[in-house]
């Protein structure tokens, strides 16, 4: 554990030095790349909340398009501070989630079910965006009104080092909560729920009030993650912030990272976005559509070779070496 | 106020475009009863499809029939290939892998569209005589289609219900584990019924081709109705999905008229969750 704790806080250590590093021209686009990996990794973390215990949404898009689309429009019509805006993002997401969540933990909609509501909920809000072009752009998107100059209030600022450490705050704020969870009595409860039902309510948990719980603080954390997203890009689109494409990039990162480790939404979501931004760069604007082809192909291929993502199949492979290297000594003695 | 004839031309429409919609539940909900894996990527089959129709009609002019014929055959091998190379690795896998998977299949699929045949919009160009019944216009193609989807879905019954790989099938879904205790080869049976949802996704291509310019896209816009209709229909039960179906594609069409398509899918997706509020197993779920 002290290991861990040394290994961590050197992590955090060389993250906050990290934007000052010496890279040259490339430093802008290193600490870009970072910042989305904060922010996305952030929300990976938010879905895994739901995810670990058998919630699959397929449709976690729906809650960062309302987050993002609501501070976006409060600002641009009202002129109303993201940090105000934000609170209110939380709320509709909040109610959001619990109509979606209340029916389907209500009456057992789990498993595909549960899948195909919410990837439906995730498509809905995009076409509702689509829809409603007059104030939302439809799909064309809407860019953020520009503050003018470096604008606490606006969270709007030239320099990306301010986003970057606003996201490296974001990431470890979205740890700690992971971690509370994993150690709270929700966690156990959940995963009683996760294995069976019936079963777990027989023993007294309330499986409705847990089941909303768990979505609400998981929709409720992607929202804020795709403020954050919106306020760093200041352009808000359908396509990219709600329907089936990003949600399944959220579960696709977070599966391939591991979702019942603490790390591997992070290292999910690291690997998806250096292989976006590699297959970006490698085909740049010749062959539209064979980046996402590569990716679509490679997504397939993980999924069937490594079942239990990166971060638990290495986590397995030392295991094995471990209790290799245990089992001869303890024939020994 | 809107004309009343509109809002019965919109119903009239919905009903038929119901037929086609039921269809594609009807393939999806089959895989699902007999495999227990819902294809994600099963509408993109189906964008997959109605390309083929189009470069063999309009491309290479060809009769429609012809090109109808050659999209069941490539469904289903679609079907297949989906089961054989993606399905069969990651059966025993957990549930979020699955879909995982048959999602990547999607990306896969619209991209590799993108790619070959770019974003534009393509459709096949009949010449069909419009019917105009009480002032209002019919389109014949939708006629048609409607009628053939009613007949496929006929023919599935039939298969299901009269041959002996139909009983097969329908006793997989009912038990696996019995089934294989009776020395059947679930294999076997996941392979045909494959074949079959894939050959139903390519005649739903050749009915929607006729209606509906094709897009890499095709299958984001009709997706995510098929699953609703699935998971109001019941997943896995054949009659509450063709039900489902009309329910969905009137609120569709009528609400499309009054305000517009996408504001109509929004409301199909209200009714869909006041639905589910009451009747929780399916519209046609018996109340335990």
């Amino acid at each position: 554990m002290t290991t861990a704790r040394l290994v961590g806080a050197l992590l955090v250590g060389v993250l906050l030095a990290a934007p000052f590093m010496p890279l040259g021209v490339s430093r802008e686009y290193t600490i870009h790349v970072l910042v989305q990996i904060f922010i996305w990794s952030f929300i990976g973390g938010a879905w895994s909340l739901m995810g670990r215990f058998g919630l699959t949404s397929l449709g976690h898009g729906a809650f960062l398009g309302i987050g993002a689309y609501t501070t976006t429009l409060l600002w641009n019509f009202y002129g109303l501070t993201p940090w105000l805006g934000v609170l209110v993002a939380v709320l509709i997401t909040a109610v959001f989630a619990v109509v979606v969540a209340y029916p389907c933990s209500r009456f057992q909609v789990v498993g595909h079910y549960f899948g195909l509501v919410t990837l439906a909920v995730g498509e809905v809000i995009r076409l509702l965006i689509v829809a409603e072009r007059d104030w939302t752009g439809g799909s064309l998107g809407v860019t953020v009104k520009p503050a003018g100059q470096d604008s606490l209030l606006a969270i709007q600022f030239a320099d990306k080092r301010v986003f970057y450490y606003g996201a490296l705050v974001l990431w470890l704020v979205g740890l700690y909560i992971w971690v509370r969870v994993d150690r709270s009595m929700a966690r156990s409860a959940m995963e009683a729920i996760g294995e069976d039902e019936t079963a777990a309510a027989s023993v007294g948990i309330h499986v409705t009030r847990f089941k909303i719980g768990i979505t609400v603080l998981s929709a409720v954390l992607t929202a804020i993650g795709g403020v954050a997203y919106a306020q760093y890009i200041s352009y808000v689109n359908p396509d990219t912030l709600a329907g089936i494409g990003v949600s399944l990039r959220i579960v696709f990162a977070v599966v391939l990272g591991g979702m019942y480790s603490l790390l591997g939404p992070t290292v999910g979501t690291a690997l998806t976005i250096a292989l976006a931004e590699y297959l970006r760069i490698l085909f740049g604007l010749k062959f539209i559509g064979m980046a996402e082809t590569i990716y679509g192909f490679l997504l397939i291929v993980f999924i069937i070779f490594l079942p239990a993502g990166i971060y638990g199949s290495v986590r397995d492979l030392l295991r094995r070496r471990s209790s290799a290297v245990a089992a001869p000594a303890r024939t020994t003695a | 106020m809107i004309d009343p004839l509109f809002l019965a031309e919109a119903a009239i429409n919905g009903l038929l475009l119901g037929g086609v919609l039921a269809l594609l539940a009807l393939g999806l909900n089959l895989i699902f009863g007999v495999i227990d894996i819902v294809w994600i990527a099963y509408v993109d089959l189906v964008m997959i499809c109605m390309y083929a129709v189009y470069f063999i009609v309009q491309v290479y002019g060809y009769p429609i029939w012809l090109g109808g014929l050659a999209s069941v055959a490539l469904g289903a091998l679609l079907g297949i290939g989906v089961h054989l190379l993606i399905i069969s690795p990651i059966l025993s896998s957990a549930p979020v892998n699955q879909l995982l998977a048959t999602g990547g299949l999607l990306f896969f699929l619209q991209s590799f569209a993108t790619f070959l045949w770019t974003t534009d919009h393509r459709s096949v160009r009949l010449t069909l005589p419009r019917l105009e019944i009480l002032d209002m216009p019919i389109s014949v193609a939708r006629l048609i289609a409607f009628a053939l989807a009613v007949l496929v879905m006929l023919g599935l019954y039939l298969f299901l219900t009269r041959t002996y790989i139909g009983t097969a099938i329908r006793a997989v879904s009912q038990d696996r584990e019995a089934m294989s205790l009776m020395g059947a080869n679930p294999q076997r049976v996941y392979v045909v019924t494959s074949a079959v949802g894939g050959a139903i996704a390519g005649v739903a291509a050749a009915l929607l081709i006729i209606q509906y310019a094709v897009h890499p896209f095709f299958g984001a816009a009709f997706g995510p109705i098929t699953f609703m209709i699935c998971v109001l229909g019941g997943l896995g039960n054949m009659v509450g999905a063709f039900v489902a179906s009309f329910i969905m594609s009137e609120v569709i069409a009528i609400s499309g008229v009054i305000w517009s398509t996408e504001m109509g899918y929004v409301i199909a997706f209200v009714v869909f969750i006041v639905m589910i509020f009451a009747r929780p197993g399916g519209i046609l779920a018996r109340r335990t």
